[in-house]
């Protein structure tokens, strides 16, 4: 078993949040977030029904006991549009809770650290539960904290590239320097790269599009839980320190004993 | 804007460079991992066409990356057949002698109506330039009414001023789009003989136009056929990868019109084949793997069917290409013809055979409010 984490005040028993996008079909979607066993999922504004009345099908499919939904906003592009986002996603989804995604980039759709930390202070004292999707920046994240958000979404690598996690040494930083819990978004297109994010302390990792495009997204959130879990355990059970080299003989200080 | 980097270009040498890549310099591009314009050419020329399978399955899988195993659904409302312009390949041009057609606001209402009954969020409202029927007055009038039955409004209509673009984005425009036709300068002025889109230059620089009013999409493309498709593609690669970086905060896509036939047109110049189609489609996305990739019902039943796993993001369903078509005048003349008539349910059910989610909203009001 595994510690439980806590973001705000709701205790998670996964540590494998993820997204809703990118899968074949929404029968596949449920199945597979249901199989990852995550308690977090984020959802687009973008594609959900919220006006005229009408169910949204997508949030049908996410009506489970254990599965608390986490608006995000992306398709904005400054402080002003994700502040409106964000009070339309909590009252079409009746929750607090907000995945901050503010990339006017539509490329890469690399994080704005100006406007997320704008956005991030305004809607922390508009009550929400904020949770900013940012670049693996130790200082930016350490301003994030400071303005209320209730945990850090630092990036492993441009979103939907699969990289794994290619800023690991700043991710080490952040992890090292938080009080929030850090979770690694963006980038983790394998198990190993997941469980690697969560051996290095991470509290928790976002996983989506390595999931919704496997062959079989069912079997890959499994991995992913494994994985998720494996990285987890390994971190609480206290991993050895890496050697980088030999240390079986001590070559330059041998000549004191024989002193 | 773009016509200065353009004119450091020359029509003939482009061709003859496409025209003289080698099997080798296609292999070379299909297995780097970020491509040049050089490569683009090189997997458009003719010598890459026995690498199309291995290009098929690299595009699919950079799709599916980027886009996931999604296909988006939308549709265009044809608002005005009124054209000032003669344009040699189209039902509207001014010299046709069709009956002229502008939807009231009563009609768009029709419209939208059936529209919306397919399920349709995204729509791409189309005129023909009639600048004072169908200008600005015209769109700001209509565009409130129409806007909010849509998550997503785009236009294609006649080129306009960055101020008008900055109006049509603070009304909640979301795309552009807007084709050059042809790259080649003259042969572009001898099938535009008369009325504003004769001005080469001032069609050229819309889209930085677009851009500079921070539209949030912009759509290019040219209309395959009218001159040669390799050399009129890669210039609008040099288009798209100029407008990229200048831009940043806007997306891009591509559409593949091909040149049909329509009542007294233009022959093609260069048929581009269905295999050459896909072997476009393909270096596209190799070439830029988060370029949408359009796809119109000009296309056939069946090879609109297979083309989904290939690169394309977006596709049109049961599509009218007349002012009135869905519900007010079904009978009049179309711009050009439907070669897949299916309607949007059964074009979702293909979708979802072929292992895709249909996406039919996947823009929200709330994302561009100031």
């Amino acid at each position: 078993m595994i510690q439980a984490l806590k973001i705000a005040d709701k205790i998670f028993s996964s540590r494998l949040f993820t997204g809703t996008g990118k899968f074949g079909s929404i029968a596949v979607m449920e199945e597979s977030l249901l199989i990852s066993g995550s308690e977090l999922v984020t959802v687009a504004l973008r594609r959900m029904e919220h006006q005229h009345g009408k169910p949204d099908n997508l949030l049908q499919h996410l009506d489970h006991p254990q599965i608390h939904l986490l608006p995000n906003t992306s398709g904005v592009r400054t402080a002003n549009e994700a502040i409106y986002a964000a009070q339309l996603a909590r009252e079409a989804l009746e929750t607090n809770w907000l995945k901050l995604e503010i990339h006017p980039d539509p490329k890469y759709l690399m994080p704005d650290p100006i406007e997320t930390l704008k956005a991030a202070e305004t809607l922390v004292k508009m009550g929400f539960i904020v949770l900013p999707y940012c670049s693996a920046d130790p200082v930016l994240c350490k301003h994030l904290e400071q303005v209320g958000v209730a945990a850090v979404m630092p990036l492993g690598a441009p979103i939907g590239s699969n990289q794994g996690l290619q800023t690991s040494s700043m991710l080490e930083i952040i992890i090292q320097q938080a009080t929030v819990p850090v979770v690694v978004d963006a980038g983790i297109g394998a198990p190993s790269h997941a469980a690697q994010a969560m051996e290095m302390g991470a509290d928790a990792v976002l996983v989506n599009t390595a999931i919704a495009t496997a062959h079989q997204p069912q079997t890959m959130a499994l991995a992913f839980k494994n994985a998720v879990e494996a990285g987890r355990m390994a971190y609480e059970a206290g991993l050895g320190p890496t050697q980088h080299h030999a240390s079986a003989s001590s070559p330059l200080t041998s000549f004191l004993s024989s002193l | 804007m773009f016509s200065e980097y353009f004119n450091q270009f020359d029509w003939d040498k482009e061709y003859h460079s496409i025209y003289t890549k080698t099997i080798q310099e296609a292999e070379t591009a299909l297995f780097k991992s970020h491509r040049t314009i050089e490569d683009f050419k090189a997997l458009i020329s003719p010598a890459a066409m026995p690498l199309l399978e291995q290009m098929a399955e690299m595009s699919h899988v950079e799709t599916q990356k980027r886009f996931g195993k999604t296909i988006q659904l939308y549709a265009p409302l044809y608002l005005s057949n009124e054209c000032q312009n003669i344009c040699t390949y189209c039902g509207f041009s001014l010299d046709n002698q069709i009956p002229r057609k502008t939807l009231t606001a009563l009609e768009i209402l029709q419209e939208i109506a059936v529209l919306k009954e397919m399920g349709y969020q995204h729509v791409l409202l189309v005129t023909g330039e009639a600048q004072h029927r169908v200008g600005m007055d015209y769109f700001t009038q209509m565009l409130p009414l129409i806007k909010k039955h849509f998550a997503q409004v785009a236009m294609e209509v006649q080129p306009l001023e960055r101020m008008d673009y900055e109006t049509l984005h603070d009304m909640g425009v979301h795309a552009i789009l807007v084709y050059q036709e042809t790259y080649h300068r003259e042969h572009y002025k001898s099938h535009h003989p008369r009325g504003k889109k004769a001005n080469f230059t001032y069609r050229l620089e819309t889209p930085d136009r677009i851009g500079q009013a921070g539209i949030h999409k912009i759509g290019l493309g040219a209309l395959l056929g009218l001159d040669d498709w390799r050399t009129d593609s890669a210039f609008t690669a040099r288009h798209l990868q100029y407008l990229e970086k200048r831009y940043w905060q806007s997306k891009f896509s591509i559409s593949f019109p091909r040149l049909r036939p329509h009542s007294g047109g233009t022959v093609p110049k260069s048929i581009i084949t269905d295999r050459e189609l896909v072997q476009l489609i393909c270096a596209w996305r190799l070439f830029n793997n988060d370029v949408e990739l359009s796809m119109s019902t000009r296309e056939c039943e069946s090879f609109r069917d297979h083309i989904i796993k290939l690169g394309i993001t977006s596709i049109s369903a049961g599509s009218k290409t007349n002012p009135g078509g869905y519900a007010v005048a079904p009978e009049s003349l179309e711009q050009f013809e439907i070669d897949d008539n299916r309607t949007p349910q059964e074009i979702a059910a293909v979708i979802q055979q072929a292992g895709y989610d249909p996406v039919w909203k996947d823009w929200d009001e709330a994302l561009q409010t100031h």
